[in-house]
């Protein structure tokens, strides 16, 4: 069995972030980036199954500029055993970047695609089950448990009202919750070894897909600020301060 | 031409926050016509027609909705929007898991999670966990949105009567079976729709703590809620959980409790009206957004508390 972990370079979910003063986006100069988070959890449980035996072959891709191989790099300490670099020097929308990891599919024809469920930068929680959608094949979102058996994966997804449990068939496309695992730090051992794993380059606009985008960002602002609060000194105080000059209890 | 909406339903009633998104979709075109796929879901499609901004209702009776599997949903949801510019859902779980897959099959570039209909075609939606607000206009000739619920009012529920038309079921491609759906039954409001909320994070250090919150819960008629790290520590189940990738909520008051106030939580609940912070930190991040920050032990804070609210005539309800 083989799984595709799709991972992406996003601004670390540390950083406080800070929006141009021109609005035309977010500051990404002298930023720390990292993996998405969900990406981590995503290539965590595609190396527990490894571990386990039912899994031979772990491939990570990503899509982006250069640096963007660090998230690549990074799967490759944890576990993953090669790398692919879909090169695109700007943003795509996740359509575009879901026709892109169609194309690695159908050239790695994996049994399974793991994801996070949603990217920290955009928000747009797309990109997993557009890929589901354009190759037909199930998806299990929101994941945080998986059961690898021979034909079908079973799944634990996390929906508004607490749990759902679904049984889908292979090949499958997985959007990994934070909640699936605990994902791993690389050892010092493995980052060095995982700088001769290899890493085959692909350029995205020479894929034959069409991924011009389709949203035009007009304008990039700072949400409206929370005036600035008081301290109370005590619960007393608290309790009539909600009663009598904010009206809520 | 006019709005595809994309009903939220158990089979036996239409999910509040579909009435959200019906106000949302006005904003956009004001001929709606809702969609209830489901399994004898019938009731759902009356309850829908008595809506007065619903112009009509599409009821698609089949076993092949019966658990909204993605698969099965998004061919159908795909050939009824020949007729129509718009589709829009709800940005939760219900809306996220089908939408995508109807606007790839449509070759669309979704709009996910709009808070604001600046027309029909440019929107307003949170980006970085809320940190920055985008404006952005969708090219593509139709369009998939799907809205922040609790960024809108609820439409009105009784007045209407719009037509009902029965259509038929497209086919499903047998790819995935639901087993089984695990739903916390409680006897508070709803997290997302709830006036109060009073949520506990890692100070609180136990799920038996939890019990602190729920007795003052009770008193308030308030939904209880979560920071991830109290439900990663397994203190409380993922459906209460408040934050970037868990709910958005917007009650009237929110109280946060031991909770010190991570980016990703604060994208949960920074457009509350009225935010209480007790924490004992007082440098935690909380107090940044909090109306009123108490700095103290929750663990004396909150029992005092709820003998301060005993002490009161009246509470709202």
């Amino acid at each position: 069995m083989k799984i595709l972990v799709a991972v992406k370079r996003v601004i670390d979910y540390n950083v406080q972030i800070r929006v141009k003063e021109d609005g035309s986006g977010v500051n990404t100069d002298n930023v720390k980036m990292s993996t998405n988070p969900p990406d981590d959890n995503a290539i965590e449980e595609a190396v527990k199954l490894k571990e386990a035996g039912k899994v031979k072959e772990i491939v990570a891709v990503t899509v982006g500029e250069e640096k963007a191989q660090e998230t690549v790099r990074k799967a490759l300490a944890v576990g993953a055993d090669r790398g692919i670099h879909v090169k695109a020097d700007s943003y795509i929308e996740p359509l575009g970047i879901a026709k892109i990891l169609k194309k690695v599919v159908e050239k790695e024809k994996p049994d399974l695609v793991f994801l996070g469920k949603q990217a920290i930068d955009d928000d747009c929680n797309q990109t997993g089950q557009m890929l589901a959608a354009i190759l037909n094949w199930p998806q299990g979102t929101f994941t945080s448990k998986v059961n690898l058996k021979e034909k079908t994966l079973e799944i634990v997804r996390e929906i508004d009202e607490g749990l759902e449990t679904l049984e889908i068939n292979l090949p499958a496309v997985v959007t990994c919750d934070l909640r699936l695992n605990e994902p791993r730090f690389a050892s010092l051992p493995n980052i060095m070894k995982a700088k001769k794993k290899p890493i085959d380059q692909m350029i995205a606009k020479d894929l034959g897909v069409d991924i011009t985008n389709r949203i035009q960002q007009l304008k990039v602002e700072e949400p409206p600020k929370r005036k600035g609060g008081i301290k109370v000194s005590s619960v007393a105080e608290l309790v009539s301060k909600l009663k009598n000059e904010a009206k809520v209890i | 031409m006019s709005v595809l909406l994309v009903a939220e339903h158990d089979n036996s009633n239409l999910k509040a926050f579909t009435l959200n998104a019906i106000s949302a979709a006005s904003k956009i075109n004001d001929d709606i016509h809702v969609l209830v796929a489901g399994c004898k879901c019938e009731s759902v499609s009356k309850e829908v027609s008595s809506i007065p901004l619903v112009k009509k209702v599409l009821l698609c009776d089949s076993q092949n909705y019966e658990n909204y599997l993605p698969e099965n949903l998004a061919p159908l949801v795909t050939k009824v929007s020949e007729k129509y510019d718009h589709i829009v859902a709800s940005a939760n779980t219900f809306g996220k898991n089908f939408m995508p897959r109807v606007a790839a099959a449509l070759d669309v570039s979704q709009v996910s999670d709009v808070i604001k209909v600046n027309d029909s075609e440019t929107f307003l939606r949170p980006i970085y966990a809320g940190n920055a607000f985008a404006t952005v206009k969708s090219i593509d000739k139709k369009k998939c949105v799907t809205i922040r619920p609790t960024s809108f009012d609820p439409a009105p529920k009784t007045g209407g009567s719009a037509q009902v038309e029965k259509i038929e079921a497209v086919d499903v491609p047998n790819i995935s079976k639901f087993i089984k759906r695990e739903e916390t039954k409680s006897e508070r409001p709803e997290l997302g729709t709830a006036r109060i909320v009073i949520s506990g994070g890692r100070g609180m250090q136990s799920g038996e703590n939890f019990k602190l919150i729920n007795s003052i819960a009770d008193k308030l008629n308030a939904a209880v809620g979560a920071s991830r790290a109290a439900v990663d520590a397994g203190y409380i189940g993922n459906d209460h959980q408040v934050g970037q990738t868990g709910k958005v909520v917007v009650p009237d008051l929110y109280i946060a409790v031991g909770i010190s106030g991570a980016i990703q939580h604060l994208a949960g609940m920074k457009e509350s009206k009225i935010i209480v912070a007790i924490n004992k930190d007082g440098e935690a991040p909380i107090f940044s957004v909090a109306d009123y920050g108490l700095e103290a032990d929750l663990f004396t804070a909150l029992p005092e508390f709820l003998a301060e609210l005993n002490k009161l005539n009246t509470i709202q309800k």
